[in-house]
């Protein structure tokens, strides 16, 4: 199995995700997209130094993948390509912010450490909510969410088709390779001599395969509005948790629950 | 009803493919579209829902095809892909059902009810939950036109139906053509496939119709059927 078709059984594997019922799942998709965005906004305002506070913000990622069944290495070896990336993220700040704040035995914890570890684990952080939508949410009833809170229609339809396109995409790189290595044996990859060709068949492919999936789209009347994910109604236990989400990000981010804790005991 | 009176196409830059195509399909009749490759059959087939514009005039049940008119047409047109991986796009066979239907003001409860039926006329209620991409060729075939049964059309165009199915399957798809009772035009080269269920055949060579027929008088004329590159059916050899 080469690499595109590996990537094209992980994106199916999103939509069988997406299609489970757990009671995370039976959340109106409205609901977990202004949740998730809530808690990514909340997230992200935290002090680069309020560590402390920031832990707590791992709890809803953690109880939201319990509620939909999901495990949580389902996320990290889904998305181990970009969380080194967003790993990355304030790597040099303790290069620079060199003040101490403490020591853990010989070690002096500087400042730029806090920081560093404060915006890894909010890129983490963020990463899981958002992974867990899309693992929660099929695609379509993303789109059809996005437009209730007004988001244009060009856009809507540009992350769908985009959706889409990548499977078509990767459909095509799949079969090309495969015709290529059957009539290459031995060779390791795409020469690099082939790389022109290759990438402008590519493209004139997909884009047959895409104007076919667009027009079988018209043809059953879509006309960019989301009417066949319109069926899943918002429910009051959907906002119930949702407000209750929201009153437990804005409080974290008030109140230092970690160390207010803490306080009770020491 | 679907008249096409002489309509012609041709791509920009590019020769005709469609020479004066003069030919009705009555109400609840199959018409097979037969002709070598590049006849103009698949551009005939999209020059109905108004895939591509012709000029010259195209009815469907009254309407004609025109820019203003589209959503209507589409409406009583179901148009069967020739490739199924591109009529399905949705994560499971249900929720492509679904979508025309609900495009078209459905609620989700009555295009699943609706859904629900067709898969049952078409014997095929076990693929209703099952994923697009585990599904083998057949029944992705056969779930493509219950996608297209589901939008309960007027007229029923497919392009190449039988492609690509093994006999098994090939023999399922020819006895749910024939339990149809809807008005059809079916494009193909698999002239068996037509003799056993279309009553009229279209000969198109070179974007002209060059034979309008019984089925019976046309799939049996050897010498018209070599003359335009096709063969005798394998059932008549």
């Amino acid at each position: 199995m080469d690499n595109a078709e590996r990537a094209l059984l992980d994106l199916r594997a999103m939509d069988e995700l997406a299609s489970m019922d757990s009671p995370y799942h039976r959340l109106s998709p409205l609901s977990k997209l202004v949740m998730t965005i809530v808690y990514i906004l909340i997230t992200t305002s935290f002090h680069k130094y309020d560590l402390t506070g920031l832990l707590f913000m791992v709890i809803f990622p953690l109880l939201g993948y319990q509620f939909a069944m999901i495990p949580v290495s389902t996320c990290f070896s889904k998305l181990r390509g970009v969380l080194p990336l967003v790993a990355a993220v304030g790597l040099l700040n303790p290069l620079f912010d060199r003040v101490p704040v403490f020591r853990i035995g010989r070690i002096t914890v500087t400042s730029g450490m806090v920081s560093m570890i404060t915006l890894m684990l909010k890129g983490v952080f963020c990463l899981m909510a958002s992974f867990l939508l899309m693992a929660t949410t099929q695609i379509d009833d993303l789109c059809r969410a996005l437009r209730r809170i007004h988001c244009p229609r060009v856009i809507t339809s540009l992350i769908l088709l985009t959706f889409r396109y990548t499977s078509v995409l990767l459909d095509e790189v799949s079969d090309m390779t495969q015709a290529y290595s059957l009539r290459a044996p031995g060779q390791k990859g795409i020469h690099i001599s082939a790389w022109g060709t290759f990438l402008g068949q590519l493209l004139l492919r997909t884009m047959d395969r895409a104007d076919a999936l667009y027009e079988a789209m018209m043809l059953r009347g879509f006309s960019g509005e989301f009417h066949y994910a319109a069926g899943k109604r918002s429910s009051r236990y959907s906002w119930a948790v949702t407000l209750a989400v929201c009153i437990a990000a804005v409080t974290a981010r008030y109140i230092n629950i970690p160390a207010f804790l803490t306080s009770l005991f020491i | 009803m679907l008249i096409f009176e002489n309509v012609c196409f041709s791509y920009p830059g590019g020769s005709p493919v469609l020479e004066e195509v003069t030919f009705a399909v009555r109400n609840a009749e199959k018409v097979g579209l037969i002709g070598a490759n590049g006849a103009g059959k698949s551009t005939l087939l999209k020059c109905v829902p108004g895939l591509l514009t012709a000029s010259g005039k195209i009815t469907v049940s009254g309407i004609e095809v025109c820019r203003e008119k589209l959503a209507d047409v589409r409406r009583k047109v179901g148009y069967v892909l020739q490739d199924p991986d591109n009529q399905m796009f949705m994560p499971k066979v249900i929720d492509d059902m679904i979508f025309g239907p609900v495009n078209y003001g459905l609620s989700r409860e009555e295009a699943e009810a609706q859904a629900d039926k067709v898969l049952e006329d078409l014997g095929i209620s076990r693929l209703r939950d099952r994923y697009n991409h585990r599904i083998s060729g057949g029944e992705k075939r056969m779930a493509a036109i219950a996608t297209v049964l589901a939008m309960e059309p007027d007229v029923m165009l497919m392009d190449e139906p039988s492609s690509s199915l093994d006999p098994k399957n090939r023999r399922a798809l020819i006895n749910t053509i024939k339990k149809l009772d809807k008005t059809m035009l079916i494009a193909s080269h698999d002239l068996d496939m037509i003799l056993d269920t279309c009553s009229r055949v279209v000969l198109l060579d070179g974007g002209k119709v060059i034979a309008d027929g019984e089925c019976g008088d046309i799939l049996h004329d050897r010498e018209l059927l070599e003359a335009h590159c096709l063969e005798l059916p394998l059932s008549l050899l």
